[in-house]
């Protein structure tokens, strides 16, 4: 198992190489090149010139690419050209809340979505069955931001039932340790701080969850469809095994494996989606300010803060190979 | 043959089983059409037949694992005189594993890929025998050990894709046995299998079978198989019994054409290299409905015009055909003109 | 045979046993292709997907004979107050957006624009992701290695983010558009068809055809190739879908084409989200279209995959 996870953290290395690459040149292809990026639209061709002397935009590009690859690996991605501040750090504040955004959505879409995908498979041709296919067929067909915009006008502006935007009421005066929310508000026992941050998530968690939700309903659907005719089950069920042994141990526990391989692929819509979700919600997370940095032409934002979470989205990904392994003997044990 | 297991007469009685598969939208197909045997205790009987002709259907109605929907089963199933069809699923739950018990044809495929072996194993010792832990364990140990699985405490820790297709098998043969059940049926089970894996399978089968009293339903397209290990043959075509026999007597005078086509296709040792092998002519799908008539005649070399419902006016039926034998043949082979090698 | 049996007889049986209905058809004797169809003929969910699908093409194409107005005419500019937009009224079946311009004609004249950018990146994208899944998948070893290298790195930035980069990078028009939403599909077209090749390399006829000594760019593009298609076909369906809507994220983003001249719903709909509270119907309307027409080309694609694999359950 070690080994397995050795090989496939050497297997990162080419393509975190690969990826830096693409992102210092997609920098270098934009108009103005770095000097404008990081001295932002208004710079003078003065300016422009000076910086390219101090940062050695002179130099042959290998130079160049060594030392961006030198300094992308202490995580020194530039500076905001808008605030002046380290990519880094305006990275690190946004990022608590948007993880938190993610994963409530991701509890969302698996918490339903499994439970929903084995019920239909389960009622095979019922109406539970007919609806959770169209339900997951209209999940992917709506426009992530439009659908935030409409849960955000129902629910938050008409009916009031729930925040409609950022991330903590502004009347709750809460102390921040983390920056995740709802977790700071555990941490200092401001169980109200907690809950207010927690309702906060609901609706946007809701907006960006229901890809995901649409389509762990149907591969969970799918996987339990054709695990139920495995000759194992039959096995299973030819040795009189109770009714809730066969579900759990035989069907459920195979049935999940094609599932997880999917929530992987999962977090990079979630991250995509987060864009468009924050946005709408003004939530102030990673997502809006990719938002802002492209309306400002932020480009040492945008370079850094796609970089970041490309790396966080392979890492999600290897996170899940090695838990697939965990399920599936056949890749654990050779 | 003394009854072993307290209650006399058969394990297990099937009469005028029938199952019929009808989809949605589709016409219906009779897979079992009025099937009848009985096999007594420590009896082993062959049902045998090409792939399609109802033999398989019939050991999964018997053990109650047809899918409920489309599928109608009617007739009788009794093990040790209780019926089967009609119990609910609970009862039949608590039959199977314990008093009756199946073993698979792939056993790749019938062993769940993620659990481990000794759990496969435990969970029907916990189930029937209500055995736990470190007793269930060693059982499991013990069965493994019984079935000829080397190194049977290591083998429990591991996995189905990390044993051989034989040691797959065997171990599939362990969980069968857990409760020493009145029936065994096993569904082709060395056809997954190579040919010197076959022998070895089949000589277990028959000396855990021997002796303890259980009723062995082999079933088979293989007439090798029948012949090494059955008492009695029942020998089914299109869903129906066409010819029924104690194995001696089947192999020496075969009286369908259809066991003589099967035993003429087979190659023999003492053939000599010359002697041609006679294959039945066309396939399964090349057949009529036996309400119309025989249901070979289109494959059959000695069909005449009353095989034909249209020309005698009545079906042909399954009849005592001497000591111990049943036909449902028109014009059976006389021993006088035996098919090209067809005797023993 | 044996003379037991009249020739008359013989083939009385026969087509006893052939009206049994026991031997299907001929299904070695149809082709794929055409037994596919055949299929999807007869799948009520391919026909919706159909019906939705030809119904927005005949409107895009029909869309200067359809549209009872001029799309970008701002004829009830006059009525058009802060706080207030005229609703539906005479002429103006579904009303008018904050520039005065009739809803409706603007819906249909932006089906072609937004069918148009579904179309051409999704062929984009499949020529290229065809083409380095092919040459992954034809000469594998080091061309295969790179290559699918090359794919790993595009498929480590999420979808939108890739689009966004590119987008940033390509300046507001509808050509970047529609490059950046191609260049995230053409690893997944990559990845597919070089898996399906694959698989279809170690299958018995490729590798008889091997031994038989035809050359590997016969048997790759006469053999290989073909059969490995069907997954493509698929996915492309399907990325139709999937195309349209992130066309509608990016021009939500402001990165949209900016060219007013072509309305699009995309464009509609980000428009919309200014006077949400005053008319929310102007981003209903626009969003509808999106959502029917990518379950459309959904529902098209997954009967595809039900007809071309007959093992995949819907």
């Amino acid at each position: 198992m070690l080994r397995f996870i050795v090989r496939r953290l050497l297997q990162l290395v080419p393509i975190l190489l690969g990826l830096s690459l693409l992102l210092f040149t997609w920098l270098r292809l934009l108009p103005g090149g770095p000097a404008q990026a990081a001295l932002g639209e208004r710079a003078t061709p003065e300016d422009i010139e000076r910086y390219n002397q101090v940062f050695g935009l002179d130099q042959p590009i290998w130079v160049q690419y060594l030392k961006f690859l030198g300094r992308a690996v202490q995580l020194d991605f530039g500076n905001s050209s808008r605030t002046g501040r380290p990519v880094t750090t305006e990275f690190l504040e946004r990022f608590p809340g948007t993880i938190e955004l993610t994963v409530f959505a991701m509890v969302f879409a698996i918490g339903l979505g499994i439970p929903l995908g084995y019920l239909a498979a389960r009622k095979h041709g019922s109406w539970i069955d007919s609806t959770s296919v169209i339900g997951s067929l209209l999940g992917v067909a709506i426009p992530v931001f439009f659908l935030a915009y409409l849960l955000r006008v129902v629910f938050a502006v008409d009916l009031g039932w729930l925040p409609g935007s950022g991330r903590q009421s502004v009347r709750i005066d809460a102390t921040h340790v983390t920056n995740f929310y709802v977790l700071d508000g555990l941490l200092t026992r401001e169980w109200d701080a907690a809950l207010d941050a927690l309702l906060h998530l609901v609706l946007p968690g809701i907006a960006l969850g229901t890809i995901p939700l649409a389509i762990i309903v149907r591969i969970t659907r799918a996987a339990v469809l054709d695990v139920v005719n495995e000759d194992y089950v039959r096995t299973a069920n030819a040795k009189g095994l109770a009714t809730a042994t066969v579900r759990r141990r035989h069907i459920i526990r195979n049935a999940l494996l094609p599932v997880s391989t999917t929530i992987g692929l999962q977090t990079g819509l979630l991250l995509s989606g987060a864009v468009l979700t924050e946005t709408v919600f003004a939530f102030g997370g990673v997502g809006s300010a990719l938002k802002d940095a492209i309306d400002l032409r932020d480009y040492s934002i945008l370079q850094g803060f796609i970089l970041i979470l490309a790396v966080v989205y392979v890492l999600v990904n290897l996170l899940v190979d090695v838990s697939y392994g965990l399920l599936d003997p056949r890749v654990r044990v050779k | 043959m003394s009854a072993v297991g307290g209650a006399a007469g058969p394990v297990l009685q099937v009469e005028d089983l029938r199952v019929r598969f009808q989809r949605r939208g589709e016409v219906a197909t009779h897979a079992v059409d009025g099937v009848s045997f009985a096999v007594a205790p420590g009896e082993t009987v062959g049902l045998v037949g090409e792939s399609g002709c109802g033999k398989s259907v019939t050991s999964l109605a018997t053990m109650g694992l047809l899918p409920k929907r489309g599928v109608h089963v009617s007739g009788s199933v009794k093990l040790d005189g209780e019926e089967l069809l009609g119990a609910g699923d609970r009862t039949l739950r608590k039959l199977r594993g314990k008093d009756m018990a199946m073993v698979f044809q792939d056993p790749l495929s019938s062993l769940n890929p993620t659990v481990t072996i000794g759990t496969q194993v435990v969970e029907v010792l916990a189930e029937h025998r209500g055995m736990k832990g470190d007793a269930a364990r060693r059982e499991a140990e013990d069965l493994l050990d019984r079935v000829g699985i080397p190194d049977p405490r290591r083998r429990l820790g591991e996995y189905p894709h990390q044993l051989s297709g034989g040691m797959r098998q065997r171990a599939l043969i362990a969980m069968s046995l857990a409760c020493s059940p009145r029936l065994l049926i096993a569904d082709e089970p060395t056809t997954a299998l190579d040919v010197t894996i076959q022998a070895q399978i089949l000589e277990l089968l028959r000396d855990l079978v021997q002796g303890s009293g259980t009723a062995l339903v082999m079933i088979t397209h293989d007439l090798g198989v029948v012949a090494g290990l059955c008492d009695r043959v029942h020998v089914m075509y299109a869903g129906r019994i066409i010819e029924t026999a104690e194995r001696r007597d089947l192999f020496a005078r075969p009286r369908h054409p259809y066991t003589g086509g099967l035993l003429a296709s087979v190659p023999r040792l003492d053939g000599g290299r010359g002697a041609p092998l006679t294959p039945i002519r066309g396939s399964a799908r090349d057949t009529i409905p036996w309400t119309q008539g025989c249901a070979f005649a289109p494959r059959c070399d000695v069909a005449l015009d009353d095989c034909l419902v249209e020309v005698s006016g009545s079906e042909v039926e399954l009849a005592d055909d001497g000591a111990g034998r049943q036909l449902r043949c028109r014009h059976p082979l006389t021993p006088a003109v035996p098919t090209a090698g067809a005797h023993p | 045979m044996s003379a037991a049996l009249g020739d008359r007889r013989r083939e009385k049986i026969d087509a006893l046993a052939a009206r049994a209905g026991q031997v299907p058809e001929g299904e070695g004797g149809v082709s794929l292709t055409r037994s596919a169809i055949r299929r999807l003929r007869r799948d009520p969910v391919a026909i919706i997907g159909a019906v939705i699908v030809v119904v927005f093409v005949v409107v895009a194409v029909l869309a200067p004979l359809l549209a009872p107005r001029d799309p970008l005419a701002q004829t009830l500019l006059g009525q058009v107050r802060q706080g207030f937009i005229p609703g539906a009224q005479d002429g103006f079946p579904l009303g008018v957006d904050q520039l005065g311009r009739d809803t409706l004609s603007r819906l249909i004249y932006g089906s072609r624009q937004s069918l148009l950018i579904g179309v051409v990146s999704t062929v984009l994208g499949l020529v290229v992701g065809m083409g380095l899944g092919v040459l992954a998948g034809a000469f594998g070893g080091w061309v295969d290695t790179l290559v699918m290298r090359f794919v790993d790195i595009l498929l480590s930035i999420p979808g939108l983010l890739m689009a966004i980069s590119v987008s940033v990078l390509l300046g507001r028009n509808q050509y970047a558009l529609m490059i950046a939403i191609a260049v995230t599909q053409v690893p997944v077209f990559a990845r597919l068809l070089r898996g399906s090749m694959l698989s279809q390399r170690d299958k018995d006829y490729a590798v008889a055809a091997r031994a038989l000594g035809v050359k590997r760019s016969r048997i790759v593009f006469g053999h290989v190739l073909p059969n490995s298609l069907s997954p493509v076909i698929v996915q492309g369906t399907l990325s139709l879908a999937t195309a349209i809507i992130e066309a509608a994220a990016l021009s939500f983003l402001g990165l949209g084409d900016p060219d007013i001249s072509r309305p699009e719903w995309g464009a509609m709909l980000a428009n919309a989200q200014e006077v949400l509270s005053i008319r929310p119907e102007l981003a209903v309307y626009p969003a509808l279209c999106i959502i029917v027409v990518a379950l459309g080309f959904t529902l098209l694609g997954e009967s595809l995959r039900e007809a071309l694999d007959p093992k995949f359950r819907r």
